[in-house]
């Protein structure tokens, strides 16, 4: 007998007797009648829906400008050469001030003759990469923190939750701010600011899922064969946890995007100047008290519409992951036919 | 459990999570890198570099953090918060002036929001799967994609600026009258709509769950006509839904109205967390924080406190 924890070794079994042998019933092994794993009918579903559809085509075209609008260069070596903007977003005067949009400045020109379609499609590089960035971390943290704290429960439970509940307590948004103005400005400093405290929510949703998911006899099955809990959480559980954190990470990129043009609009974000969307609607913003005519729209109309646009898409991507994973969840209303 | 009961365990349980958010705000302010002295003198050019010595001892920074916590916390809650080296009077004096502005601009951004919600999420529910729906659920998608500051500089430049239906700048009337109405339209609906859109959806969704259960087919059965069933039964039982969301929509409108009072120059709280972040000036940061967090714990207590009332169920949970 084998002394190594979870195997159990069977005596007295010989395949080949066994292959040789009648069959003792009528069953074989169908492929065609096999349901498909939840993961392909969810990915199926997803492929269907119209309006997930727009709102991918509208992210995959976003994360083209952030990747392709100027030369990338990663600690001193160019690993991409193209440059896809016409202009060099922070360089003044390639036309006048306030250019009204035209073939040759399709978003028009700023306050400084700064080519305003260069800045925009720029600036994607800075909220997209930032949302995505955080929500990767703060996801990733969350579920561990979540996993451990409803997996042991008890006391662990009792504490770790309690700090939950002390962070959800502020506004992210305000949590952001005072994180940001006492680190300073700069990228890096915003990841932080938003991933500091932004593991919580994820944290509280997927500890709920657990509290649901452990009573499974599987779970039982596991620990009775003697796996580690570590195996038992992150291998038997979260898998089948995880679905609802996926929706939220997904609706909270555009959440985060919001938020870093938030504090570039509050001028805590970005050095001025910064073609980042937040801060170049802050230096603009002076342009929509303008009375009548002179109302110069593009400086604040293509930045914000651009953050419009790319949030919208990201919920848009959201709302049908939700649907979608809804529809394999049969106790949900949405699915209880038409007439309701 | 006994209502009672209930309600005290409650408050018991929200007394750790004060304590907590006191300890956020102190820690996010102190242990965060970078010498807070450090850090003002860069901003005052009036402030000597020989002067450090002098704010630290002031400032109680040469003692250690644990003692700066509990001086800190001992004071505040005397309602002692501080002076303000940027804005001239006491920190306490300085909130207390600026708070009404905030109430004034929240509670108008929540009964915008609700106005909004309700009858969408029914118009919705009642609908559901046919366009009315799909357009509603375009709108609220929109409502909770669009920056609320950019949408403040549209709701500005169209019908403030072109207009001139509204005035611009920072309100000029006193907080009771009736022209402040006038004041408050377009910054309200910047502060309540993406609320407003969170809180369309939750109330389809409840709408529909309810709309499926059996005593609405007894009070179809029994006649009844779909506008009683609908405004009478059902409506009902969806609102404790608003109470169990109201916190969260309640965090919303004040991170909302913080970005919304910069865009309308609106004077009050949110304005002045953002003058003082600039500053650098510890003390109202400090303040206005726990009084965020404070006012939210509160804001839980209550919602959870109310829904309770409504639903007997809920207290055998807890």
């Amino acid at each position: 007998m084998s002394t190594e924890r979870g195997q159990i070794q069977i005596k007295g079994f010989h395949a080949e007797t066994v292959e040789d042998r009648e069959g003792l019933s009528e069953w074989t092994d169908e492929k065609d009648t096999e349901i498909p794993s939840r993961w392909v009918l969810i990915g199926r579903q997803l492929v269907r829906d119209r309006l997930a559809l727009i709102g991918a085509l509208f992210v995959a075209f976003m994360l083209f400008w952030a990747l392709f609008s100027r030369p990338l260069s990663v600690m001193g070596t160019t690993i991409q050469p193209f440059e896809a903007v016409p202009y060099d977003p922070t360089r003044t005067g390639v036309g006048d001030r306030y250019e009204s949009p035209s073939l040759a400045h399709p978003f028009g020109t700023d306050r400084l003759g700064r080519d305003l379609f260069s800045r925009v499609m720029y600036g994607t590089r800075f909220s997209v990469t930032i949302g995505i960035i955080v929500t990767a971390i703060a996801a990733s943290f969350g579920v561990v923190y979540g996993g451990v704290s409803g997996y042991f429960g008890g006391r662990i439970d009792d504490v770790l939750m309690r700090i939950v509940d002390m962070v959800f307590a502020f506004p992210g948004l305000v949590l952001a701010l005072v994180i940001v103005s006492m680190l300073g400005r700069g990228y890096w400093q915003l990841v932080a600011a938003f991933t500091l405290f932004g593991w919580a929510g994820y944290a509280r949703l997927i500890r709920g899922e657990i509290l649901k998911v452990k009573q499974n006899e599987y779970v039982l099955a596991a620990k009775a064969l003697g796996a580690r809990d570590r195996k038992v959480l992150f291998r038997h559980i979260v898998p089948n946890a995880i679905a609802p954190v996926i929706v939220q990470a997904t609706l909270a990129i555009g959440g985060v995007v919001i938020g870093v043009a938030a504090l570039g609009f509050l001028g805590v974000g970005f050095a001025p100047g910064t073609p980042e969307w937040g801060t170049i609607l802050d230096a603009e913003k002076g342009t929509v008290v303008a009375a009548g005519d002179e109302w110069r729209w593009w400086a604040t109309v293509f930045p914000g519409l651009m953050i419009f646009i790319f949030v919208m898409a990201m919920n848009m991507i959201g709302d049908a992951v939700n649907d979608a994973l809804d529809a394999q969840n049969e106790t949900n209303v949405d699915n209880m036919g038409p007439q309701g | 459990m006994s209502l009672r009961r209930y309600i005290i365990r409650r408050i018991l349980v929200s007394i750790p999570v004060l304590f907590g958010v006191s300890v956020i705000t102190f820690g996010l302010v102190h242990l965060t890198p970078g010498d807070i002295v450090d850090l003002m003198i860069g901003q005052n050019p009036d402030l000597q570099p020989g002067e450090a010595e002098r704010l630290r001892r002031e400032f109680g920074l040469d003692q250690p953090v644990y003692v700066q916590y509990f001086d800190w916390i001992t004071n505040a809650l005397q309602g002692d918060l501080g002076p303000s080296f940027s804005q001239g009077p006491e920190t306490s004096t300085l909130l207390v002036s600026r708070l009404p502005e905030t109430i004034a601009l929240g509670l108008f951004g929540w009964v915008f929001a609700m106005v909004i919600a309700i009858p969408g999420g029914i118009y919705a529910a009642i609908r559901r799967g046919r366009l009315g729906d799909d357009v509603s659920r375009f709108v609220a998608l929109a409502g909770i994609s669009i920056p609320n500051f950019w949408l403040g500089l549209m709701l500005i430049a169209i019908f403030a600026a072109r207009f001139g239906w509204f005035p611009v700048l920072d309100p000029q009337t006193d907080l009771l009258s009736r022209e402040m109405l006038w004041w408050l339209i377009l910054p309200g609906i910047a502060v309540g709509t993406a609320s407003s859109a969170s809180l369309m959806r939750i109330m389809r969704t409840t709408m529909a769950e309810e709309l499926n259960k059996e005593y609405v087919t007894a009070a179809r059965a029994k006649g009844l006509p779909e506008r009683t069933i609908i405004l009478k039964h059902v409506l009902r039982n969806s609102l404790i839904s608003v109470v169990t969301v109201a916190a969260f929509i309640t965090a919303g409108i004040v991170s909302g109205s913080v970005v919304i009072e910069v865009v309308f120059g609106w004077p009050g709280l949110g304005q002045l967390l953002i003058d003082v972040i600039h500053m650098r000036d510890v003390n109202v940061i400090m303040a206005i924080t726990l009084f965020v967090g404070v006012a939210i714990v509160i804001a839980n207590l209550f919602a959870d406190i109310v829904y309770a009332l409504l639903d007997p169920r809920i207290r055998d949970d807890y």
